[in-house]
Order: structure tokens, then sequence, then C-alpha cells
């Protein structure tokens, strides 16, 4: 065995050793990620006496029950926090995306006078942050009566100028000849926009629309600003009015069998949409 | 020609209206209402005209502690988060078969409600008559003293906040890092190699300065979303920030404008258009540096 | 510094996870590359040259066979203590660095006792930096330079170093055609200064023919034949390398020898003395036709394109196998453009025989098939 060899043993030997400390350093960056999951779901599966008699807490739950679920279900109004955070989610969404394929279009098919003005100063809003304005659209709502309303919630959270940027670019990406050769066949402009644009762009649309659903899901400020009518609340809200007078005592179980049940359905999207929502993120999403 | 012109801005019309409605407008109103001074929310009427909201902001020892929660906030969490990455990143480029699934785990805290998923880190750290909570046994295995992270020393109370605006924010840095990464190409290391560099030269001399764009990124973001802070603190502390001492800039303009303290727009605005200011500077410095920095 | 592979063997495991199965990239490979020479790795892609070229340089270990640079058996060498420089096909040329900094790179990596001073860096740096003639560029950025810039860059970074071997991939497939053939003159120029061992792979027989001492055709990762350029490209081992090297290619035909004579089709086109009797298959080489209306091989004539010099007659045949046939024949042979037909004499050098089977060159009365 020569000199080299016995380096690059030495080398390989330092190498496993390397790649065998990342492991177990990412694994317990990992198991950091999942500890607070287990732990939520592993409270929520112990009964109030249980919990609360374990003067050091157990790692696993010697007596699951789903007493705790159905207490979240019928001790608060959790099912109604939840169905009108769906609500909220789906009609925002889909006004979203209303709104961001005709302003996207419009954009990127057609010619009017200002266009790039009006391009550039739509790209100047992407910069404001929300804080400034909510201020007013507090008032606004507050004025116009709408607090605790779906109106209410809904309409300032619509329009984001984000998404219309990404489905700009992505239209402009289909080329001219398909619009021309339209045009020949006398298809209209909106005919065009549905049957050839919108299913080209799809996968941009649905990583839009699974964004604007986490957002929406997950959106805490502005509900808790206009609504104060707990008839109203979204899951977030919801949470916290559950944490501060929820069950009537520190039924903390149950509080961990509401927070599962609402981070249920964005789990099961991501494990569905996996890829799709990691790319879109990766392509310009931020978190809030 | 002419036809087309109206047509367009009749494709547009749904999104000026939302936007000029709910952005355009409220964004001069809120100047408006920041120099009105003694509004009142009731009758809709104002005194003055003047700095006065401005003034009675910045000497509020709730917005001094706001300020001073926020920075401290920044401080750490942005130098913090983004190494963490970085390190968790490289890691994640080094191994084989379990790339993928790490990158999947590490992403959870993306699409989990901030709101729910705080209150498991509560019960975590938190110190109840009944029992220490997890994080306290853990500390005690290692024979330190038990804390209560929730209620206890201004300290622990940041800490939790820290450690929790970290596990939120790592997602997302770590998800743009590890597809920076993958983006540059292999031969620059193979080149390297053959040049004989060693494997941290290669990390310093060609990793970082390739990935620098994204890494400033990252930074640029990363300040921008911890000056906003909100959501984190109510999840561990509670609607009361104030009485927590855990309150934060954004948590100040909306405790003004809402709530029990609440019915103070102009303050409110005053406090946002402070907040804007800040992260304006720091953005503008940022960009300075990463202009003179980042290689295209 | 000469470089011999022995029995050199690469496996990549299949890019189907799920099966066992591995890519053989490159096969029992054995040659030996003599000191100070230009050599032309040449191969359709996918044939496994860059490969061998990776096993050459350390970025690939073997899976078997051995390498030697001189005496030396570098086989377990990691590719930075094996002294030798690499061009990418890509350049690999640091964005983030300027010009200057891209070549002091390698230098500034040394350690020990072979580190040099601030001074000797920057004065070996200028010396390859004339050399590849850059030395205006130093000051920019590798995107503000051309294609052929670039790679001028890239070949000054692998020289500082003043390696032993000198490895280049595809070196010229960035460049655009007038760059081209700029570029491989200044490479053979550069290589004979330096006077250094210089591996080229590309997949251009054109290139390799022109500036190489030697050429080694692979294919399937293994060694189909090497020599000196025209001696390949005149006496080629099989149809696979007679294909590959030549341009316009050459012309293939059914044919079969009948009594030491060469039929294609109804003809007997040429004397074939000592060849066995059976089918072959014919290959022409397109400077191999002279028109003769008194000659033994008729072909049907589809065009005639005067390009100058030469002139370049294409014809069809029912025996042949592909498109058109394309006959280099010098201007002063008239070929009538209207006739429907043209006769040719083959000129014997320029018609090689081949097994129907296996492609292998057959040769005038050795051995039986």
């Amino acid at each position: 065995m020569n000199e080299y060899e016995k380096a690059e043993r030495r080398a390989a030997k330092r190498k496993r050793a390397v790649k065998t400390i990342t492991i177990i350093l990412l694994s317990v960056w990992a198991l950091i990620v999942l500890f607070p999951f287990y732990w939520m779901v592993l409270s929520s599966i112990k009964s109030y006496g249980s919990y609360n008699s374990e003067r050091i807490p157990k790692f696993i739950a010697e007596a699951p029950t789903l007493q705790n679920y159905i207490s979240a279900f019928t001790e608060v109004p959790l099912a109604k926090y939840f169905l009108n955070t769906l609500v909220f989610t789906v009609i925002t969404t889909a006004l979203m995306l209303i709104v961001t394929v005709l302003a996207a279009f419009a954009f990127a098919r057609l010619d009017f006078k200002g266009k790039n003005v009006v391009f550039a100063l739509f790209l100047a809003l992407m910069m404001i942050p929300n804080e400034l304005v909510i201020i007013t659209n507090f008032q606004t709502i507050t004025n116009m009566g709408l607090r605790n309303t779906f109106h209410g919630l809904v309409l300032p959270s619509v329009t984001s100028v984000f998404y219309i940027y990404l489905l700009k670019e992505n239209f402009e990406n289909i080329p001219d000849e398909l619009y021309k050769a339209a045009k020949v066949d006398g298809t209209s402009d909106m005919k065009y926009l549905l049957k050839v644009m919108l299913p080209i762009s799809r996968p941009t649309i649905i990583t839009i629309t699974i964004l604007k659903v986490i957002e929406c899901w997950n959106s805490y400020v502005w509900p808790r600003l206009i609504t104060d009518d707990k008839a109203r609340f979204l899951v977030s809200n919801g949470i916290q009015e559950i944490r501060e007078n929820g069950f009537g005592r520190e039924n903390i179980p149950a509080m961990m069998a509401a927070v599962v049940v609402i981070s249920v359905p964005l789990i099961i999207l991501f494990f569905i949409f996996r890829k799709k929502i990691m790319e879109g993120v990766a392509r310009g999403g931020t978190k809030g | 020609m002419k036809k087309s012109g109206l047509k367009a801005w009749l494709y547009l019309l749904p999104s000026l209206i939302f936007l000029g409605f709910f952005m355009v407008y409220p964004l001069v109103d809120v100047l408006v209402y920041s120099l009105e001074e003694g509004y009142n929310s009731a009758s809709q009427t104002f005194s003055g005209v003047g700095l006065y909201n401005y003034a009675y902001v910045l000497r509020d020892p709730y917005f001094l502690q706001a300020v001073k929660n926020t920075f401290i906030l920044v401080i750490i969490t942005v130098p913090v988060s983004t190494g963490l990455a970085l390190l968790i990143s490289l890691g994640l480029s080094s191994i084989g078969k379990l790339r993928e699934l790490f990158r999947t785990i590490y992403f959870l805290p993306y699409v989990t409600n901030t709101l729910a998923v705080g209150l498991v880190f509560m019960i975590l750290f938190k110190k109840t008559p009944y029992t220490d909570g997890m994080v306290n046994m853990l500390i005690g295995l290692f024979g330190g003293k038990s804390v209560d992270f929730i209620e206890g020393p201004y300290w622990a109370k940041m800490f939790v906040l820290c450690f929790y605006t970290v596990w939120i924010v790592l997602p997302f840095k770590i998800l743009i890092l590890t597809s920076a990464l993958a983006s540059v190409n292999k031969d620059y290391y193979s080149a390297a190699r053959v040049d004989g560099a060693s494997g941290f030269r290669i990390f310093a001399r060609i990793t970082v300065p390739m990935i620098s764009p994204m890494l400033f990124y990252l930074i640029i973001t990363g300040f921008i979303g911890a000056f906003k802070a909100y959501s984190d603190s109510v999840a561990l502390f509670g609607t009361n920030l104030n009485a927590a001492g855990m309150n934060t800039i954004v948590g100040y303009i909306y405790d003004m404008l809402y709530g029990d303290s609440g019915g103070y727009p102009s303050y409110a605005s005053a406090a946002a258009l402070i907040l804007f200011a800040i992260v304006f500077t720091i953005t503008v410095i940022n960009l300075f540096i990463s202009r003179k920095k980042v290689n295209a | 510094m000469n470089v011999i592979l022995m029995g050199l063997t690469k496996h990549f495991p299949s890019k189907n996870k799920r099966s066992k199965e591995v890519v053989v990239a490159v096969d029992d490979l054995s040659f030996e590359i003599p000191d100070g020479q230009l050599v032309g790795l040449l191969g359709p892609s996918g044939c496994g040259k860059t490969t061998t070229l990776n096993l050459i340089s350390g970025l690939e270990k073997p899976t078997a066979g051995s390498i030697f640079f001189g005496k030396d058996d570098v086989t377990t060498v990691p590719p930075e203590m094996r002294g030798v420089g690499l061009v990418f096909q890509n350049y690999a040329l640091y964005p983030h660095m300027t010009v200057l900094q891209n070549i002091l790179f390698p230098l500034e990596n040394l350690k020990g006792d072979k580190k040099l001073s601030k001074e000797e860096m920057l004065k070996r740096a200028h010396d390859a930096a004339d050399l590849v003639q850059i030395t205006e560029l130093l000051e920019r950025k590798p995107a503000e330079l051309s294609g052929g810039q670039q790679q001028r860059a890239a070949i000054a970074r692998a020289l500082v170093k003043m390696p032993k071997i000198l490895l280049l991939d595809e070196p010229l497939s960035n460049l655009d055609a007038r760059l081209r053939l700029q570029t491989r003159e200044e490479l053979r120029r550069i290589q004979r200064e330096t006077g250094i061992t210089t591996v080229f792979v590309t997949h251009d027989q054109e290139e390799a023919m022109s500036i190489s001492d030697m050429i080694v055709v692979m294919k399937d990762g293994s060694l189909n034949q090497k020599g000196r350029p025209q001696e390949v490209y005149d006496d080629p081992v099989n149809l696979f390398v007679a294909k590959f090297l030549g341009n316009p290619p050459i012309n293939v035909f059914r044919g079969e020898v009948r009594n030491e004579k060469l039929f294609i089709g109804q003809e007997a086109v040429m004397d074939a003395p000592l060849y066995p009797n059976g089918p072959v298959t014919v290959g022409i080489r397109p400077e191999g036709f002279v028109p003769n209306d008194g000659g033994r091989f008729t072909c049907g004539l589809v065009g005639v394109e005067v390009m100058g010099r030469d002139t370049s007659v294409v014809c069809s045949h029912p025996e042949f196998e592909g498109a058109s046939i394309r006959a280099i024949v010098s201007s002063e042979n008239n070929v009538d453009a209207s006739k429907k037909t043209v006769v040719f004499d083959l000129k014997p050098n320029k018609v090689f025989l081949f097994d129907v089977d296996t492609g292998r060159r057959l040769r005038p009365g050795r051995g039986s098939r």
C-alpha cells in the first residue's frame, strides 16, 4: 500500500465520520421540528386527569382517549371556527384568482396607453407593508358597518400584487403565435384566456392558489381586528379565544385537540402538494 | 386600437378598485391620520394638525418597550436563523438518500398555523403549579434550575420568542438556500478540487460568493419580516402583550387601534410610519451593502 | 510526462434506482499517451471519453485498472496531488472573481514548501496570461469576456500551476464556427510552446484530425483505434471508425466478393485480389471516385455541386445504404450534369471492405471466414 492509498483511506474515513456527524446533527434539528407536532398529538389523547397528574411529563399516553376531540367540538364552537375559516378561505382565494387572472391578462396580452406606468405602480405597491394600510382599512370597514361580516373579512384580503406579477410573467412566456392563431380563428380574448392561457398556466395557478390558501388559513391579524363576535371567528382567533377563555379551566389536552384539528387540513394539503408547495414558495413566497 | 385600450382597462378594473380602495387610499390616509391631533374615533373630529402623535408615541413607555423587544428579536433571530439555515442546507447538500425526507420535515413549520403551534410551544416551556413542563424537565436532567419561560424573567421570555421565531422562519430560508446551492454548477467544485482548494476554502471562496445574492435576499427579507413580528409573540404570551412586557412594534400599532387600549388610529398611524421608516432605512442600508458585496 | 492507462474500467450505478445493473462507461481501456504530444480523444456522445478524462484527472475513481504518469502509479492519488490542469467544457471560471483572481486561485491553494510569495504568484499568473494572450483582460470578470477569451482564461488557469498534463473537455464546442478554427490553431501553438502532454476530448472528428498528434477513437467505452490522424483515416480497423472519420462521410454499399472481384449490384466494380468469396460491406471514401466514361461502376446522377477546386457529385445506387452518395472529384474532370448516370473508376486505397456482421475490416488473404 503506497502513501497515497493510506492518505486516501484516512480521507475516506474522515469523510464517513463527517457524514455521520452531519446526519446526526440534521436529525437533531428534525427532532426539534417534529417534537411540537408529536407533543400536541400526544397531549391531545391524554385524559384531563392523567395529564394534570403528570408532575413529570410522560412521552407516551398510557390510556389514550378521544374525549378531548369531543370536548373540542362540543364545549367550544370549534366547528363554527372551522367552517368560518373554510368559507373565508374559499371566497377569498376564488376572488383573488379572478382579479389576478384578469389583471395579469391585461398586462401580459393587451396593449393600452400607460400600461408600463400602471404596472410600475403595481410593483411599487408590493413594497408597502400591510401594517401601514391596515389602520385605514380597519376604520373603513368599521365605518361601513362591516365588522363581524364575511364582507369585512374578505374584501381587504383579496388582492395580492405579487401573484399578479407572478402570473403575468407566466402568461408572457406563452408564445405570441398562439394568440395570433386564435385571433385568425376568430376567438375572443376572453375565450382565449379561458381555453388557452389558463390551461397552459395551470402549474402557476395551482401554486398561487395553494399559497393563498395557506395565507388565508393562517391569517390572524386582520380577523382579530375585524371580528369580536365569536360566531365570526376564524381558527386563529378561535384558538386564541380558546386559550384565554376556552374550556373554563386549564384544559390543555382539549386545547391540544383543537390545535391538532386546526393544523391537520394544511398538513394534509402539504403532503398532497408537497412538490408544488415547495416550488411555489421557493419562487418567491414569504411567510405572512 | 381604441377599443382594445378600453377593454384592457375593463380587465384591470377589479384589481384597480381593490388596490385603490384598500392600498392606495389607506396609504395616503395613514399619513393624514398621523398628523391629525386629538382625533376622536367616535365623532371623527380632530383638534389640530402637527407632529404631536409622533411625539406622544416616541415618549410612550409601551412603545419604547416594544421597540426594544423588536430590536433584540431582530438582532438575534436574523443572524441565527440565516446562519443555521446555511449550515443545515450545506449539511443537506452533502448527504444522499435522506435529503428529501429531511427537506420535507424541515418545511413542515411553514404550513402550520402560527397561533396554534405557538400554543404547543407555550405548553412545552411553561411552568405551572402542577408541572415544570417539558423543557424544564430537560434542563433538570442536565442539572439546571427550572425557569418559567412564559411568565418568568425577561431573558427567558425573550429566549422562547427568539427560539419560536427561528423555528417558524427557518423552513423558508432552508428551502431558498438548498435550491440556491443545488443551482451552483458542479463544475466549479470540480475545478476547485483540481486546483487543490481545501474544503473550507471551497466553501468560503466558491460556495458563499456563488449563493451570495440569495443570502442577501434572505437577510433583507429576514430583517423586514422580523421587524414585523407580532403573531409569534401573541401565540406565546397571549393578547395582552403590554402586560407581559413582550409587545412588538406591530403589536403596539394594533393595540392602539383596537382592543382595551384601542381607539387611537392617529397614534397607530404614527407608530406604523415610524416602523416603516425604520424598516425602510435598514433595507436601504442592506441593499447598499449587498450592492458592494454581491457578485452578479 | 507520458500517461499509461491499463485495463481502465468505470461502472456507474444505473439511473434506474430499482435495477441493480450498472452502466459501463469505460470498459477495459488500455493505451499510452506519449510525452509531449497533443492527443484527441474522439467518439460520439456517450462513448465514455469525458469519463476517461475525469479518470485521468482523478475526479473519478476507476472501478478497475490503473493509471500511470510516467513511472508513478497515480490511480489512487487525489486530483489536487496529480499535477493536472483541467479545462472544463463550460470553462467553469468562477464568475465572482476577476480573470487574475481566477488564475491566482490554484496558486493560492498551494501549501507547505510549495507555497509561493505574492510576487511569485503574480509573476506566474502574468506569464500564463501572456502565453494565452489575455494580459489586457486580467481585471475583467468572466461575464465581460467573449467565449474565446473565457476559453483562454480557463487555459491560463489550468496552466499556471505548471501541470504535468493538461486536460481539456470539449474545448471548442462552446465557440462559434469562425472562432473554433482560430482557437484550435491557438491550442496547437500553446501546446507546442509549453510542450505539456495534452489530452482533449471531442466529438468533432475534424477538430481532432486537424490538430492532434494522435487520435484515440472510442465507442461504447472501449478503444476502437488509435494512431496518427492520417493513419487512422487511411486504414480504419472497422466500419465504425471508417464512418466516424471524414467529411463528407464515407459511402457505404452492400457488396459481394466473387472470384477476387468486388461486385456492387451486378457490376464488378474493382479487382479484389486475395479476398475470400462472400457478401461484404463496402466503404468508399468520397475522394475514391474517379469519373471515367469507360469505368466499371455506374451510378444514377442526382446532381453536381461545383465548389471551386473540387466538385461534389451526388449520385444514387440501389445497393447504397443511406440517402445519397457523395463523391468529391477534381473540377478538372467534367461531369455532364445533364446525363442520367455517371460512371466511375475506384481508387483501390480508398475502398475498404468490412465484415457484414461484425463490421471488422477485411484484409486480403488473411484468415478464412
